[in-house]
């Protein structure tokens, strides 16, 4: 039996509908029902619905031999897990963003504000550039509107909210999707089940 | 004489890999509890941090609870040609959790053979690694890779320093998808392309992946690489174990201090690999010694996670 822990919400309703695809469908699982675990015995594979952030943790500790999560999260948590397909889906872009008409002099610790430190710290970090790391838990594009920072690193999926805000994309840092990960720990007992459900993925999403 | 229904998983494993470790000549080896802090920063990589409990003794001197054994057991070592020091120990080390970033103590098992070395040494110290997983349990795995074959791969890649511990980090999380695209704005494609994620994704018992690994192995290092991993894989399939290892290319220990045979150990149940080591000559360079080293740590403390307790345990 594999364990997946999908991410509620959206994306988390795509990637199920991927796995069903693939061959590992579990029809309860999008009933609405209050249930928190979801099995298809025949197919030796159970579900269960986590917030996007603890998918790594579940998988990470075990509690999970797969999951999905999005490269922001597995960038930013660094869990100790393997990375073994990029599903593609949830695709968005991380970036730099400031007021419009604003640019970098240089001349002090630029203020960055974001719900992602460790990214935004490697990514000034790569380039040379002297920081001073805001860490917020939402609504970032207020930052700079208020004079708490100069820039916002985020998530840009339509830029619809920073249009509004008056604010523009000055660079893009990555590219954003959600990544399959499998606990080490499991892998060697349950390789051929993992690498089983990986292929099937992987063989729908390159077909697309 | 000692019952065994009187011990704790964690006390009954330190103590039947005593006797194990004594039975191939390891003497027993108690450290202090301090470490000289500037030891520990000078290394903290290979410590994987640079958080220690530290504290100032009656001499004035900055030092750290131990967060590790094998510097140490290096320093207490002769390093003169021909000598060999076959230690092993049961010690608690402290450092901080990944997640919450407060300390443990974590109580560890484990061994370190240095000095002048022969590769019967170094297959010793791997077998004596799955013998440790098999006397915990009879459903356990040792993964293992040799550092050259990396190295070889490495270098037909690029030299840049940033880049190629880029690639190393995917290869170590099996991400061969972010590899291809590192590797594609290297303006690597074609058969070599394919070659690097092939080899990136080699995972399976050593009978199995060493034919297929062969053709791939044609700089020196990689000759040499993947010779020591037919021997040691015959040394294996001699002593039982052909079925308890597998070659994974993932097993990555930091290459500023390891080189050689790494090695990470599994058992059914406990959610993290149990066994660590591998053979650290440029750690013993690092610490001014000419010789060679290698050895591993067990961690005791994930015996709690057996879900059937240990193998033999009375009821």
């Amino acid at each position: 039996m594999i364990s997946v822990a999908l991410p509620k919400g959206r994306l988390g309703e795509q990637v199920y509908r991927l796995f069903e695809a693939a061959g590992y469908p579990c029809p309860a699982l999008l009933t609405g029902s209050r249930k928190l675990i979801f099995e298809n015995s025949e197919k030796q594979i159970r579900y269960f619905w986590v917030k996007p952030l603890d998918v790594p943790v579940y998988v990470e500790r075990g509690a999970a031999d797969l999951g999905v999560a999005g490269k922001d999260i597995l960038l930013e948590n660094d869990p100790d897990v393997y990375e073994l397909a990029d599903l593609k889906l949830g695709r968005c872009r991380m970036a730099v963003a400031a007021p419009e008409g604003w640019h970098d002099t240089g001349e002090k610790t630029l203020r960055v504000a974001s719900k992602f430190p460790r990214i935004a710290e490697r990514y000034y970090r790569r380039i040379g550039r002297d920081i001073d790391i805001i860490h917020l838990n939402g609504s970032i594009e207020i930052a700079p509107l208020l004079g708490l920072s100069d820039v916002i690193v985020d998530i840009v999926e339509t830029g619809t909210t920073l249009r509004e805000n008056h604010l523009v994309v000055l660079n893009e840092i990555l590219s954003i999707s959600a990544r399959l990960i499998a606990n080490k720990a499991a892998y060697p007992f349950k390789t051929g089940e993992i690498l089983r459900v990986t292929e099937d993925l992987k063989g729908l999403v390159n077909k697309e | 004489m000692i019952s065994e229904s009187l011990l704790q998983p964690e006390e009954l494993a330190a103590y039947r890999l005593r006797a194990l470790y004594r039975q191939y000549g390891y003497r027993l080896y108690r450290m202090a509890t301090f470490e000289d802090y500037d030891l520990c920063v000078r290394n903290r990589d290979f410590l994987t941090g640079d958080r220690f409990i530290t504290f100032t003794d009656a001499g004035g001197r900055l030092m750290a609870l131990k967060p590790d054994i094998t510097l140490s057991v290096i320093r207490s070592g002769d390093d003169k040609p021909g000598s060999r020091q076959k230690l092993c120990y049961n010690e608690n080390v402290f450092r901080p959790d990944r997640a919450s970033g407060a300390f443990k103590e974590i109580p560890q098992a484990g061994l370190e053979c240095t000095g002048d070395l022969s590769e019967a040494d170094i297959f010793e110290v791997v077998t004596l690694a799955v013998k440790s997983l098999s006397l915990i349990s009879d459903d356990s795995v040792l993964d293992l890779s040799h550092l050259g074959l990396l190295g070889a791969l490495l270098d037909g890649i690029s030299p840049d320093g940033e880049l190629r511990r880029e690639v190393a980090r995917c290869i170590a999380t099996k991400n061969t998808h972010d590899l291809e695209m590192i590797c594609r704005r290297q303006g690597i494609s074609g058969d070599r392309l394919e070659e690097i994620v092939f080899l990136a994704g080699l995972y399976g018992p050593l009978s199995e992946v060493l034919p297929r690994l062969a053709p791939y192995c044609q700089s020196p290092a990689a000759k040499d690489a993947f010779g020591m991993l037919g021997r040691l894989s015959r040394t294996l399939e001699n002593e039982g174990f052909a079925a308890r290892t597998r070659f994974n290319f993932a097993v990555i220990n930091d290459m500023n201090y390891y080189n050689g045979i790494v090695f990470k150990g599994f058992i059914r149940g406990i959610s993290e690999g149990i066994v660590s080591g591998g053979q650290y000559d440029p750690l013993m360079r690092r610490m001014g010694r000419d010789s060679s080293g290698i050895g591993f740590a067990l961690r005791l403390d994930l015996l709690e996670e057996l879900p059937d307790g240990m193998k033999g345990d009375s009821p």
